[in-house]
């Protein structure tokens, strides 16, 4: 793979012969030594996860003792039934996927209608309106959460999840991420079908977005991570708990819980769970969204 | 690919080109209709949103009865609170400690895992796991594990012989405790984008440097690590916006405590415009910290610029 131009063999001829070679010779492990510097980091970076899964399932005593058991002597759902019976998780988690749902499907709507009109249509003022969207990524949250919370408490929405979808039902990330895409698409495609008479609205279902599927599912999994696991706004937005969403309760369980571990516990898997349910399914998508939207910055 | 029609009629006759141009004419109208839900909810949760914020900052505004204008004097009170100044103070050690050793942890392991050997993917995957993690879930789960009293931590500090140690509860350790828990989340983010990074070495600069006799450490630091820095800008300047906004993780363990020891500028930000009801005061804050990041944010890009120029 390296030796391009080189005859054939040459690159194992250059490989057994003799280089200045610095490295000294370490008694032959079975294993690349790397893995002693992989291995044991990896298991500390592991075990807060495992930790909590092992808890969940243990009794309080079993907790709350000195020193606390490493392992469940027995399975006992005591904290799940807890969380799933006595406490409101199972609300805070449909208020949650109601968000999440809601807030995801409106990003990939209104960013690809938006990213494709920046993209692709003239109309005038368009290059103005642009700079002030990729202007406004610059502002940070905290800028805008107090007149947020007033413009949300004039439209009466504080205190119902309509707070918290309407300020991220589109997002400019969303929206120039998409047109980036579209850009970079053939031109040619679109014009074809479109002189031949297709409306834009067509063109854009049945021939941009088939093409555009990585950069749709950049922008869900994105918008979903982020929705999910926020708590600043919920926490700002909501008092009332039948419309806390599940970072929002857990927090305040865990508050008003504290020796409760194992329902605590409990109640933090299942916060956790969806998203590295996803995460796991769907890993390639996710890093590459991660590394794309990171190395193009 | 295969069953998109071929692009036949774009060479066509004259008059496909004075379709177009017709369809041009009406397609103004089209274009708002697509753009305008987007800018009406960017545009109107942003641009209005910060110069409402600017008003306010130059009021006293507790949220319920009208406000009043005071002019300065938010900023004036700013400049000599001391809560202020240590929200600052702990924002800036935080973002000292978390912002270096992430990016070193993360290009270690990235450069670790950068090579042919097992489990590549296993090791990248539990790297990566707790950054999809949210602020609140890893708040819950070390205020657990490092309680004093019934933690995990403490049990084990117990086998080793070391006395219990207080944690999150203990004002001298409790910010940096809070730097390790981002680290534990946050490493993977760097390690991530830095194998990227590393896979997008060309090959055979690095055989060329190999077979002019460069060592591995040689190869390190004239071939490697000068091809990162665009990515190392990249992530310096994330890294320091997103640990200067720090809050959740703040708000789940420490509430900004012991002693105000965990007071980070954002949780500031918040208990004055909705704990304490002066709103104003709140924005005035938030004017300081947004003033700072633009900053920083125009300092990184110009040494982007600069960076990306030399490399090219």
């Amino acid at each position: 793979m390296t030796t391009v131009s080189a005859p054939p063999g040459a690159a194992q001829a250059a490989s057994s012969a003799p280089r200045p070679d610095t490295r000294r010779r370490h008694p032959r492990l079975p294993f690349s030594p790397w893995h002693l510097l992989l291995a044991p980091t990896a298991l500390l970076f592991a075990v807060p996860l495992i930790w909590v899964a092992l808890s969940s399932v243990m009794s309080n005593a079993e907790i709350n003792r000195f020193p606390p058991a490493l392992w469940p002597s027995h399975l006992d759902l005591g904290g799940y039934r807890y969380v799933l019976g006595n406490a409101m998780f199972p609300r805070w988690f449909a208020n949650s996927f109601v968000v999440s749902l809601v807030t995801v499907t409106a990003n990939l709507v209104l960013g690809t209608l938006g990213g494709y009109a920046f993209a692709r249509m003239r109309f005038a003022g368009s290059r103005l309106l642009l700079g002030l969207m990729l202007a406004t990524m610059a502002i940070p949250f905290q800028l805008t959460m107090i007149p947020t919370f007033l413009v949300m408490r004039q439209l009466g929405l504080i205190d119902t999840l309509g707070a918290l979808i309407v300020p991220s039902l589109v997002t400019p990330f969303s929206v120039f991420l998409l047109r980036q895409f579209f850009l970079s698409l053939p031109r040619e495609l679109e014009e074809a079908a479109w002189i031949d008479g297709c409306s834009r609205l067509h063109v854009l279902w049945r021939i941009v977005l088939p093409l555009s599927r990585p950069a749709l599912s950049t922008v869900a999994v994105l918008t979903f991570l982020s929705t999910w696991n926020d708590l600043t706004w919920p926490l700002i937005a909501i008092n009332h708990d039948t419309q806390y969403t599940l970072q929002l309760g857990l927090t305040t369980f865990q508050g008003q819980h504290h020796t409760q571990w194992a329902a605590v516990m409990a109640g933090n898997v299942i916060t956790v769970l969806p998203v590295l349910l996803a995460f796991l399914g769907a890993q390639k998508a996710f890093i590459q969204s991660i590394t794309s939207t990171g190395l193009k910055g | 690919m295969s069953r998109l029609p071929t692009p036949i009629t774009v060479s066509g006759p004259p008059d496909s080109r004075r379709a177009l141009r017709r369809r041009r004419t009406g397609e103004a109208a089209m274009a708002w209709t697509f753009v305008s839900p987007a800018v009406l909810i960017i545009i109107g949760l942003s641009v209005v949103p910060i110069i409402w914020s600017l008003l306010l900052s130059f009021q006293a505004d507790d949220l319920v009865t009208p406000s009043r204008w005071v002019g300065p004097d938010n900023y004036r009170a700013l400049a000599q609170d001391p809560h202020f100044s240590q929200a600052l103070r702990n924002t800036l050690l935080y973002t000292a400690l978390y912002v270096p050793a992430s990016m070193a942890v993360g290009l270690l392991l990235a450069l670790a895992l950068n090579r042919r050997i097992r489990f590549v993917g296993l090791y990248r995957t539990l790297y990566f796991v707790p950054f999809v993690v949210s602020a609140t879930a890893q708040g819950v789960l070390f205020s657990f594990i490092l309680d004093p009293e019934f933690g995990a931590a403490n049990a084990v500090l117990h086998h080793l012989g070391i006395p219990s140690q207080g944690f999150l509860t203990d004002p001298s350790q409790a910010l940096p405790v809070l730097v390790a828990i981002s680290l534990w989340s946050g490493t993977g983010f760097c390690l991530v984008i830095y194998l990227a990074a590393l896979q997008d070495v060309p090959a055979s600069l690095i055989e060329a440097a190999r077979l002019d006799g460069a060592g591995r450490l040689q190869l390190l630091r004239h071939v490697t690590l000068p091809a990162l820095r665009p990515v190392t800008v990249f992530l310096l300047l994330w890294q320091t916006i997103e640990s200067l906004q720090t809050f959740d993780l703040v708000y789940v363990t420490t509430k900004g405590g012991p002693l105000g020891s965990t007071t980070v500028i954002v949780y500031f930000i918040w208990q004055q415009a909705f704990q304490n009801a002066t709103a104003g005061y709140g924005a005035a804050s938030a004017y300081v910290l947004a003033v700072a990041l633009g900053l920083i944010g125009l300092i990184l890009q110009f040494v982007r610029r600069r960076v990306q120029g030399a490399s090219a």
